[in-house]
């Protein structure tokens, strides 16, 4: 049973990292940068529902809405003011600046709730299963984030294959100027793609909390990476590439903490990350790209 | 013997055949043209030639040696240097410079000898700058050796790379549509640079075009292909006036 | 001719850049040996050296190269433990202390260009964002590896284990040298400002001439364009590996001047994580691709910065963010750079051979 209990507590981790994921490689698809601030987005939304459903006592309904519209308007937001000017230039001054807005967010948290962890009190409102004479327990908030995660993903290929929004940002990620032409709207689509992303965020930094209930301003910076090596594992633009590397990341994370060493679990996951691409360079789904001659 | 001899070459991309049963005969000093509709393949046999695709089927001998399937820099070695269809310069490297890469495996020093700028390198790099401002010249672009790549005119990029290739001291030279975006007045100064260079550097080329007054006016042999195949080959005149090839450039 | 004309405009600005730093070394040594330097300062001088070696040494991967990297840190981190562990295995056997030092150098450097090689090999193939977040990758594993390792050294020699220092079976008189998260401690505390700016020296002889030779031409022409590098016969694998491994190495020399700052080295995310091969980039960035001189100054006042605000509480990392971000707007988004050009002196004088020469 500890097997099975390691690969669901994996699973569950994984979903984090996969609802975190997307949000990485829909924007990475789509505006073609490393958004490293995505990770922080995660831990805003995370306080956003410590402060309305722990410290003032609102409704979890209300706190998960809320976290959801901060995280949707603060995307929008850092896209409009710090990254926008910046599109059409070397990707590595979008990832500079990026880096510096990760640096902002992180102080305006810690001047306002200061340095400490707050512990965050879990808003998953489900009880544990037990099965198997209580053998093999699944807590509520590992039952809610595969749920979540799976329906996440169903949401979004439904909408990014079957809508008009959707298909423009297909286009988008394939050609911009093409799209451009083609009479899309770039800079909303691309808006759109950081709210949907950033509101994926604010999702993934509850259930985060929720299973890990130690909230400090560097809360989202670790998951983010790993969220980040996980897109990138799955082939960086690909919505079931993200889901997939994902889960995979959360399994071995888990895995290797169980039977190798809880200290070198990172490097496993980084280790496993680095064979995967050396095998196939751009990922587990990843497209192939060549360049023309 | 033929300083180029292709024999059969093919290539296959998945299920398409983009190339199939190519052959070619180029002698020593030849200005040779390879023409044909847009996606007939030429720019492919320009990449089979210099070892950036892999050829499916067939024999590439250059001056006697095979040199099919070789890495590009193995077939730059051996002496085929080309240019590109869309400009691929060393943008931020000067003029000077990019002409400097190119003699990168005639002139040599050891990168110890480079740090420690030991005599060596002091020696080298004058011999180098001697050379390269000799091939500048010959362009007439002398003036411009201290100027960033990106920063030259564009009829004088397409210079640039030409003198880069040369560089490379090679046997061969394709140059891969040298006149695309030219004016008449650059196309007919660059007709004299080709001719110049052939004549000077005794040089063998090979060339792909779409403009007619070019080719008609400089190669003296031509390949011309249509899907893929070779539809005709031979003398320029006779192969320009053939029913066939008029008729695979204007459609039926 | 005109090309000498511009090989002393490069030499020039190579000048320039020696120039600079020596007058820093004298101006702060003057100060500190005049007593008018604060202690902050006093003990900030080695890590801007440090920080000054790692900027310019990565400048070579990102700037020179054209390939991003994001684990930096961790060549510094090879070139930290395994100096600084020379030093703490050989506190008794030599005794000269700069003999010591130099060795523990040379040990840096070769240590963090093998790892260069050895990452570099698979890992170059990879292009853009993939190369960057394997780089990253292998500079946690370093890290976390390092965090997890147990080196005991008694009469029987080497002992080494991946769990705790009991598993290491020494005998009595064993002495633990890497203990773990620990990490090293007692290590000498033998670097110094003259010491960081000579070895600030030495990286930047090494990478400023390598620019100006055969090799970095060639290196430089695969960042431009890799296809037409090849095409001229550039054996692409060997110079982008050269390049890496170089930078790899000065690394580690900036790892060996942070260890024997410190009298306790451990690997924490803070200095040697992938925040910390993040912060060089930034410098980098911040300071211009391919721009030495740029680096040194990035490095230098993005690590003051912060110690300047200091009078204004706990807002200056807020509004050390904000600069950040400001900066990189400003230096870098189209629409600013024409706003500069349009009113700028200068611009005014250069827009009609701008327009000339497009």
């Amino acid at each position: 049973m500890g097997f099975l209990s390691y690969l669901i507590s994996g699973i569950s981790l994984g979903s984090i990292y996969a609802i975190i994921a997307l949000g990485y490689t829909m924007v990475y698809g789509i505006a073609k940068m490393l958004n490293f601030a995505h990770g922080d987005v995660i831990m805003i939304g995370s306080y956003v529902v410590f402060t309305s459903t722990m410290m003032m006592g609102l409704p979890v309904p209300v706190g998960i809405l809320a976290s959801i519209v901060v995280c949707t308007v603060l995307g929008v937001l850092i896209e409009g003011i710090a990254y926008r000017p910046l599109r059409g230039t070397s990707s590595l001054a979008v990832l500079i600046t990026a880096i510096g807005v990760s640096y902002f967010l992180q102080n305006a948290v810690q001047l306002v709730y200061g340095a400490n962890a707050k512990s965050f009190k879990s808003v998953v409102p489900v009880k544990a299963l037990s099965l198997a004479d209580g053998a093999l327990v699944i807590s509520g908030e590992t039952i809610v984030t595969i749920v979540s995660c799976i329906v996440i993903m169903i949401v979004l290929n439904t909408f990014v294959n079957k809508t008009k929004a959707g298909h423009a940002m297909l286009a988008v990620s394939e050609d911009r100027l093409a799209a451009q032409l083609m009479g899309i709207n770039v800079n909303k689509t691309i808006s759109l793609t950081f709210a949907i992303g950033s509101g994926l965020a604010a999702v993934a930094g509850m259930l985060l909390c929720s299973a890990y209930p130690n909230l400090t301003p560097t809360t989202g910076a670790m998951p983010g990476i790993k969220a980040f090596t996980a897109a990138v594992f799955g082939g960086i633009g690909s919505i079931p590439g993200a889901m997939l590397g994902g889960i995979l990341l959360g399994i071995i994370e888990i895995m290797g903490k169980a039977y190798i060493s809880t200290q070198l679990a990172d490097a496993i996951v980084f280790a496993v990350l680095i064979i995967v691409l050396l095998v196939k360079p751009t990922g587990i789904l990843g497209k192939k790209i060549s360049e023309k001659v | 013997m033929a300083l180029l001899e292709v024999k059969n070459l093919g290539i296959s991309f998945g299920g398409l055949r983009a190339v199939n049963e190519f052959n070619i005969k180029i002698e020593k000093g030849q200005l040779y043209g390879l023409i044909g509709p847009n996606g007939a393949g030429k720019t492919t046999i320009f990449n089979m030639l210099t070892g950036v695709y892999k050829p499916t089927d067939g024999i590439i001998t250059l001056d006697g040696q095979n040199i099919t399937g070789k890495k590009t820099i193995e077939i730059n070695k051996a002496g085929i240097a080309r240019t590109f269809q869309n400009i691929r310069l060393f943008k931020d490297l000067t003029v000077l410079d990019n002409v400097k890469v190119g003699l990168h495996n005639s002139y040599k020093y050891s990168t110890v000898a480079g740090l420690l700028r030991l005599p060596a390198y002091h020696k080298t790099e004058k011999d180098m700058n001697e050379k390269a401002m000799e091939l500048l010249e010959v362009f007439g672009m002398a003036g411009e050796a201290e100027q960033l790549a990106s920063n030259l005119p564009y009829g004088k990029q397409r210079k640039l790379e030409i003198a880069r290739a040369l560089a490379t001291d090679p046997k061969l030279l394709l140059l891969d549509e040298p006149a695309a975006g030219m004016n008449p007045n650059e196309t007919l100064e660059l007709m004299e640079t080709i001719r110049f260079v052939r004549d000077k550097f005794d040089m063998t080329i090979l060339l792909i075009e779409h403009d007619m007054k070019l080719v008609s006016g400089i190669c003296e042999e031509l390949t011309v292909l249509n899907f893929g195949q070779v539809l005709t080959q031979g003398e320029t005149s006779v192969v320009l006036n053939d029913p066939e090839v008029i008729k695979a450039y204007l459609g039926e | 001719m005109k090309f000498m004309k511009n090989m002393n405009k490069t030499t020039k600005q190579n000048m320039m850049t020696y120039a600079m730093v020596i007058v820093a070394y004298i101006v702060f040594q003057t100060l500190s040996v005049t007593g008018n330097l604060s202690s902050l300062m006093q003990g900030l001088l080695v890590p801007l050296c440090t920080y000054s070696i790692l900027a310019v040494s990565l400048n070579l991967t990102v700037g020179v190269l054209g390939e991003l990297s994001l684990g930096h840190a961790g060549f510094m981190c090879i070139g930290a433990f395994s100096s600084a562990f020379f030093t703490a295995c050989m506190k008794d056997t030599i005794t000269n202390d700069l003999l010591r030092f130099i060795i523990a150098l040379l040990i840096s450097a070769v240590c963090a260009g093998i790892f260069g090689i050895l990452i570099g090999i698979p890992v170059l193939r990879l292009r853009g964002d993939y190369l960057a977040i394997v780089t990253l990758a292998f500079g946690e594993i370093i890290k976390n590896i390092i965090n997890a390792m147990y080196v005991g050294l008694d009469e029987n020699g080497f002992h080494f284990s991946m769990k705790d220092s009991m598993s290491l079976n020494m005998t009595e008189n064993g002495r633990i040298i890497i203990k773990g998260a620990q990490g090293i401690t007692g290590t000498a505390r033998q670097s110094n400002f003259t010491i960081g700016i000579i070895l600030l020296l030495l990286t930047l002889v090494v990478v400023l001439n390598l620019m100006n030779s055969r090799s970095g031409r060639a290196i430089m022409s695969i960042r431009d364009n890799r296809i037409a590098a090849e095409s001229v016969g550039i054996d692409i694998t060997k110079y982008k590996i050269m390049a890496f491994a170089i930078s790899a190495s000065l690394a580690g020399l900036a790892g060996c001047l942070y260890a024997h700052n410190l009298s306790s080295l451990t690997a924490l995310p803070k200095n040697f994580g992938y925040n910390m091969s993040i912060m060089i980039l930034v410098y980098v960035v911040l300071g211009g691709m391919a721009n030495m001189r740029g680096s040194i100054i990035a490095a230098v006042a993005l690590t003051m910065i912060p110690e300047l605000l200091r009078g204004i509480g706990e807002y200056r990392m807020l509004i050390y963010a904000i600069i950040m971000i400001v900066m990189m707007i400003f230096n870098w988004s189209p629409k600013v750079k024409e706003w500069r050009e349009a009113h700028s002196l200068k611009g005014a004088f250069h827009k009609k051979n701008v327009k000339e020469a497009k």
